[in-house]
């Protein structure tokens, strides 16, 4: 993989942002995003495939078949095969695989990957009715207004009461610092102007179920978010055609994709069982342990969803991820930075775009282009894992990265 | 009668004014949600809203619409259980639409006053005009069976008078909203001499289930809040007329607006408010007022010279500020009205002499960052302690403000209007939204 791009996330929390005023459209999103990437790999005429993500654009924007939109980027992509993807909050992770499923099947050398979500659209209560596409349907009824803030909310009340309330609190309220001072070093971050100075004091504050769910807070959720991202998945051939080096690339060294039933409620309401398959046959296809790890971009939609990604990932046994995470190993200067440009909560989450937005991250980390977000990769620990998740622990998609 | 079938049948008279559109907008939700409650499955609650002009009800229910849309939008984590049961209403969206239609079914509009003859409560929110109320009053009474209680919106008149004259034999209370109802959380209520007890029970019960800060008053015109509002306006018109020795008067008026604001850490200056009121219906408050006062003059003559020059402030339909003492582009003061020129002068032009004439002044912070600030009694102790230590003339002016607004809140304790002081604060704060109350030890 080469030349991310991503653009702003736009949403409350950016000085541009204003509820009322006029912003970019779906359209202009696409635009920004595949134009970055298409600058950096010599233009469209070097692109083989176009795969773009999208979740629900048919209800936030009125607006479907969005692979109409790649010839809008640029008159090159005119005539060339395109697709749409979708897999809820997990859609961008399945472009990528599309992409990388073109190219191991030799019908690309060169596709075009984008991730693109503009929610702004509608207010929250409206976006949550919107966002529950990602569940069942016929849970709709029973469900919160807030639908799935309410069904990580029962997770977190779970996951409470089973190790402790006060200490999961703290972990949260360390996760959200985290992805606070990570944003702050990366300018296209939603909170990049956050302020705040004790951010751990804000993000404690009690939840409030009168007006949201039991057990969370807003600052346990991610951003509503416009943004798109691009990346170029490339053939080692593809690489020589559009004359980049291989060092100035990521190599996927291994992937996985896993679907769990829809209908199904989870299994076990404090683990994430899908996301911990997906993300154990990734490295285990890599040949590598979580211990080979030198950062992760995981799916914090929420910072339950944060806690328990770091147990399933491995990082942390179960039960034990608050300590992990209380302990400092996922800071930027931990044993493991995670989500090291602020995550879901940090960066924002534009729903179908968050899966390539995490490969563009570790893209930039792993060939030293983070900018004051950057990281330092040891050669003892040079991989990267990103988990991308649809819906409530349903749709996963985890890769393994290595610098080429 | 109990709670819930009173309020079966409701009437609000003056439903398109500033206050009857938000008192009609609260009562509307609180009819709306009785009948979603499970054992008032089959009753019909029905709510009247009566205006003279069938133009300016239609602009009601347009304002209703978008204001049960706000409430159904925060409200939706409780509309989501009253509605459990409606298999047909899944989304947010859709029992949003469905509790804004079921609010609006129970408002019925209208502009012929029969509509009343049925109801068990009526809200009355029509012009400050004694005789205008009492006519109405007898005829609903002359017509309706139901023996209906009266809820008075009225800010000045004595109650006792009103239901004497109408001879209600104590079916009126005083329920005084403040501006707007939707928003400010005060109900001063006011009993007259013979307010029958169960009347009383009722309205106590309405403005907790509307949940409003309730501040009894007595029954003395003007009663708290306009007993403090109109006292201070006319202070202030008196502290224009000393300035004018060393001012021109658009000076006087702008620095006493500022005083009143900036530095006595206001929600807004007095001329802005008197602006926000209406100029007419201030001076009318003070007409009404002063024939009930023996022993004190309630009048202003600047008021009066600015409303025969036609000047009357007030809102227009959307809300948005007309120009009266002070000019207003975009709710920002832009100018201040020369009733010699029978212009607006700049601000621009004002202020520069204005700052020099007030001096050197102790930093201040603005209202909106103190009225919740939870370290809100430091600041304003230090905040007074600066101005007291000041030795500049706008210092002084603020701290002879503020202590004349305290003794202003004092005579009304000790005129008997008020309880006690510490409900002249409470009126101070949750209907003005001032960030202290009037009687404090701040500026002694």
């Amino acid at each position: 993989m080469v030349a991310g791009y991503n653009t702003i996330s736009m949403g409350t929390g950016r000085k541009e942002f204003h509820p009322k005023k006029e912003r970019p459209g779906l359209e202009d999103y696409i635009k920004e995003a595949g134009q970055g990437t298409l600058k950096q790999i010599g233009g469209a005429r070097y692109v083989d495939e176009c795969v773009i993500g999208n979740f629900m654009a048919s209800r936030f924007n009125k607006q479907a078949n969005l692979a109409g939109f790649f010839p809008f980027i640029d008159e090159g992509l005119k005539g060339k095969p395109a697709i749409r993807v979708e897999g809820a909050c997990g859609t961008g992770g399945l472009a990528l695989l599309t992409g990388i499923k073109s190219v191991l099947a030799e019908t690309a050398e060169v596709v075009l990957v984008i991730g693109v979500e503009v929610q702004n659209t509608v207010k929250a209560i409206y976006g949550a009715d919107i966002l529950a596409g990602a569940g069942w349907f016929k849970d709709r009824k029973e469900g919160h207004a807030y639908f799935f803030p309410g069904q990580f909310s029962d997770r977190a009340g779970a996951y409470f009461e089973k190790y402790g309330r006060d200490k999961t609190r703290k972990a949260f309220a360390r996760w959200y610092r985290n992805a606070i001072e990570n944003a702050r070093l990366c300018p296209t971050a939603q909170e990049y102007n956050n302020t705040t100075k004790d951010l751990e004091a804000c993000a404690i504050t009690e939840p409030n179920g009168k007006s949201f769910v039991d057990h969370l807070n807003v600052f346990d959720c991610s951003k509503v978010s416009d943004g798109a991202s691009a990346i170029a998945v490339v053939s080692e051939e593809g690489l020589k055609r559009i004359g980049i080096d291989k060092r100035d690339a990521v190599e996927i060294v291994g992937w996985s994709q896993v679907e769990d039933d829809i209908t199904r409620k989870p299994m076990e309401q404090t683990e994430l069982t899908t996301f911990r398959l997906a993300a154990h046959e990734a490295l285990e296809s890599a040949g590598i342990s979580a211990d080979h790890l030198g950062t992760a971009e995981v799916h914090d939609c929420f910072t339950i969803a944060g806690v328990m990604a770091v147990e399933a990932i491995g990082l942390a046994g179960i039960g034990k991820g608050t300590d992990f995470i209380l302990e400092g190993n996922t800071a930027r200067d931990g044993k493991i930075p995670i989500n090291t440009t602020g995550g879901l909560i940090g960066w924002g989450h534009p729903t179908g775009a968050t899966g390539v937005h995490q490969a563009v991250t570790i893209l930039e980390q792993l060939t030293g282009k983070a900018g004051k977000s950057q990281i330092q990769i040891t050669p003892e620990r040079p991989y990267a894992l990103s988990v991308n998740m649809g819906g409530n622990d349903k749709t996963l998609v985890a890769i393994v990265y290595k610098r080429g | 009668m109990n709670y819930e079938e009173r309020l079966q049948n409701v009437s609000v008279l003056g439903a398109a004014g500033k206050m009857g559109s938000g008192i009609l907008l609260l009562t509307s939700v609180e009819l709306a949600d009785l009948s979603l409650k499970p054992e008032n499955k089959g009753k019909s609650f029905v709510l009247n809203a009566i205006d003279v002009s069938d133009e300016a009800l239609t602009g009601v229910m347009r304002y209703l619409k978008s204001q049960v849309l706000k409430i159904a939008e925060k409200k939706i984590v409780a509309l989501r259980a009253i509605y459990k049961n409606r298999q047909d209403l899944i989304e947010n969206s859709e029992i949003i639409d469905q509790y804004v239609f079921d609010v609006l079914s129970v408002v019925r509009p209208g502009t012929r006053l029969e509509a009343t003859y049925e109801s068990g409560i009526i809200f009355e929110a029509i012009r400050e005009d004694p005789a205008l109320k009492v006519r109405i009053y007898t005829q609903i009474k002359e017509n309706n069976p139901n023996h209906p209680w009266f809820f008075t919106n009225t800010s000045s008149i004595p109650i006792s008078e009103l239901d004497e004259k109408a001879g209600l034999g104590g079916s009126i209370i005083g329920f005084h909203f403040y501006n707007p109802p939707a928003i400010q959380k005060l109900v001063e209520v006011i009993k007259a001499k013979n307010t029958l007890s169960e009347l009383e029970d009722f309205a106590l019960t309405f403005a907790k289930n509307l949940r409003k800060i309730v501040v009894p008053s007595n029954d003395i015109a003007g009663f708290i809040g306009n007993g403090h509002f109109m006292r201070d306006i006319l202070y202030a018109t008196s502290q224009v007329d000393l300035l004018l020795k060393d001012l021109s008067f658009v000076e006087a008026v702008y620095a006493i607006n500022k005083i009143s604001h900036e530095y006595l850490i206001r929600p807004m200056g007095i001329f802005q408010l008197i602006d926000y009121v209406g100029v007419d219906v201030c001076s009318y408050i003070l007409s009404v007022m002063n024939s009930h006062l023996e022993n004190e003059e309630l009048s202003s003559t600047l008021l009066n010279k600015v409303l025969d020059l036609g000047v009357k402030g007030g809102q227009y339909s959307d809300g948005s500020q007309k120009d009266g003492f002070l000019k207003y582009e975009k709710g920002k003061i832009t100018g201040v009205f020369d009733p010699g020129k029978k212009e607006y002068i700049p601000v621009q032009v004002i202020q520069g002499k204005v700052e020099e004439k007030m001096g050197i002044m102790p930093p201040v912070l603005p209202w909106k960052s103190v009225v919740s600030n939870p370290a809100k009694e430091e600041i304003l102790k230090s905040y007074f302690m600066e101005i007291k230590k000041s030795a500049s003339f706008g210092a002084s002016l603020t701290l002879s403000y503020a202590v004349n607004s305290r003794q202003i809140g004092l005579h009304l304790v000790n005129t008997k209007v008020a309880f006690n002081e510490k409900d002249v604060n409470t009126v101070l704060l949750t209907g003005f939204f001032h960030a202290y109350g009037p009687v404090n030890e701040y500026v002694l």
